[in-house]
């Protein structure tokens, strides 16, 4: 059996009084999507920025593609996250920038990339989140579905092996909502990608996951598909799926 | 320092003098201790910013793009209102000291004596403290705003170092735009000197120049033009600090304009201060 791509142990994060995480171990295999479910404040957005290091964690371990996070240089962290997309909550498009331009963003870190394979990228991830037309537009002019679509093809233009999609459905009508659910399925499915997908939307997590946790005060309190975990006996799983 | 000072100062009047609920010696002394520990804190983190600073800044990838575009933002759309602004204070500055110099005969130093005013002092300080405003509520509310939408958060997973993106460039623009601001608005505030001294008397162009520049000593021009370099250099840290650290949400958003603001305005007259007594120093 192949090591997990992402390896989780024991891990604790603390803000002052208020324990985020407690104790959470778990594992993600390569080419799996995991989601994440839980209420708000339960620490699934801190797990994540603790896994790509916005976040140090106060114990534990994360180990990502075998190394462990915590002993990485400055170095060596970025090149780890070159192999990592990240889709934020906001969708985060740099607001003074184009969509061309936001997407360009990220190329700067790879060395000699000529002006014509930028352009290439750029123009390949919008067509992929079916954008294309938008290049030239700024953010302001972009609504929340659309600004999703664009962060997510900024985040996939490094060809990532690992991206994070936190609360990619939040705020999006049923519609975009399936619509990006069906994105992330056709990511994974292009780039061979492992995914974590942080959400409180049942019907996202069944679309786009292999395997579903739930967390509740900083713990994992139910762990399956989500058609095992709709079934779990435990009180407030069952508040979630109902 | 001296910001944090007034900072410190202001919330313990705030939440210790006038707070009802502490009533006793005790409780002021603990309230005391937090709010040393809080500015010794600030006092930390601003020293971090300022050494990372440095560290980052001879460092390559170089911004040069992101540092043009920011010079740009601050210099050249600040043109219009420093022109503005030091046009009325030449003019203002001209009608006012007149009767003064009238009164002993000498309106013929008129040029000279604003000229010197202008160079020395008011011309840095007020394109400063105009910049502290516009230039530092840009920045600090930018730059806030920046990092309650995740977009500071979103450069580091990308593996770009926000730091050198954002902050470096524009502590280095403010700190070399202002000096170019100040050389402007000199200039245009003679002219609007120059507009002054005609109301009432008649002086040819070239004759108010000619006593312009016989007064004007390179002990005048140089030290004033060097500390123009600190000021635009402490108005892009604060205000960068203060963005760069803002809290969490909306509100965070104003206070760190506003504290850019504050802070950046307070920086300048600090700046000045110890500008002028080294200044004194060397001409003694």
């Amino acid at each position: 059996m192949e090591p997990a791509i992402i390896d989780i142990q024991h891990l604790k994060k603390s803000f002052g009084p208020n324990h985020v995480l407690a104790d959470l171990s778990l594992k993600v295999n390569k080419g799996e999507n995991l989601a994440i479910l839980g209420k708000s404040g339960t620490g699934k957005s801190v797990l994540i920025k603790c896994i790509v290091r916005l976040l140090d964690p106060d114990e534990g371990s994360i180990t990502v593609f075998g190394k462990n996070m915590e002993e990485l240089g400055e170095g060596e962290l970025n090149e780890i996250r070159k192999k990592m997309g990240f889709l934020f909550q906001s969708a985060a498009l740099y607001d003074s920038l184009t969509v061309r331009e936001n997407l360009e963003f990220p190329l700067r870190t790879l060395p000699k990339i000529t002006e014509e394979e930028m352009n290439k990228r750029v123009e390949e991830a919008l067509q992929n989140v079916d954008l294309a037309a938008a290049i030239d537009k700024m953010p302001s002019e972009l609504s929340g579905g659309m600004r999703k679509r664009v962060g997510l093809a900024r985040s996939l233009i490094l060809k990532p092996e690992i991206m994070f999609y936190d609360e990619p459905t939040t705020g999006l009508d049923p519609i975009t909502s399936r619509g990006i659910s069906h994105l992330i399925v056709a990511v994974r499915k292009k780039y061979n990608t492992s995914s974590i997908i942080i959400t409180h939307d049942i019907e996202c997590a069944r679309i786009t996951s292999d395997r579903v946790i739930v967390l509740d005060k900083g713990k994992c309190i139910a762990e399956g598909t989500i058609d095992e975990v709709s079934k779990s006996d435990n009180n407030e799983v069952k508040a979630f799926f109902q | 320092m001296l910001c944090l000072m007034g900072n410190l100062v202001f919330k313990y009047h705030k939440q210790v003098l006038f707070n009802p609920m502490i009533d006793n010696n005790e409780a002021v002394i603990v309230k005391k201790e937090s709010l040393i520990k809080r500015y010794l804190v600030g006092m930390s983190k601003l020293t971090v910013f300022f050494v990372h600073f440095f560290k980052e800044v001879f460092k390559p990838p170089y911004e040069f793009k992101e540092f043009m575009k920011q010079s740009y933002r601050i210099g050249n759309q600040s043109f219009l209102l420093v022109a503005t602004t030091a046009f009325i204070m030449g003019l203002v500055l001209t009608i006012q000291s007149r009767p003064a110099l009238v009164q002993f005969g000498a309106q013929s130093w008129l040029p000279a004596m604003v000229a010197v005013s202008i160079v020395r002092e008011i011309g840095p300080v007020i394109t400063a403290l105009i910049c502290a405003g516009k230039v530092g509520s840009g920045i600090g509310a930018e730059l806030a705003s920046m990092k309650v939408t995740e977009q500071i958060d979103s450069m580091e997973v990308s593996g770009i170092n926000p730091f050198k993106y954002v902050v470096v460039t524009r502590i280095l623009s403010a700190t070399l735009m202002l000096p170019l601001l100040v050389v402007f608005a000199d200039t245009v505030a003679l002219f609007g000197s120059y507009f002054g001294v005609n109301l009432k008397d008649t002086v040819s162009f070239q004759l108010f120049f000619i006593e312009v520049f016989q007064k004007l000593d390179f002990s005048d021009v140089f030290p004033a033009f060097i500390k123009t370099f600190f000021f635009g250099f402490s108005i892009g840290l604060v205000s960068c600090y203060m963005g760069y650290n803002a809290d969490n949400g909306t509100e965070g958003v104003g206070k760190a304009a506003n504290s850019a603001v504050v802070f950046g305005s307070l920086m300048v007259f600090v700046v000045d201060m110890v500008a002028v007594q080294i200044t004194n120093l060397f001409s003694t």
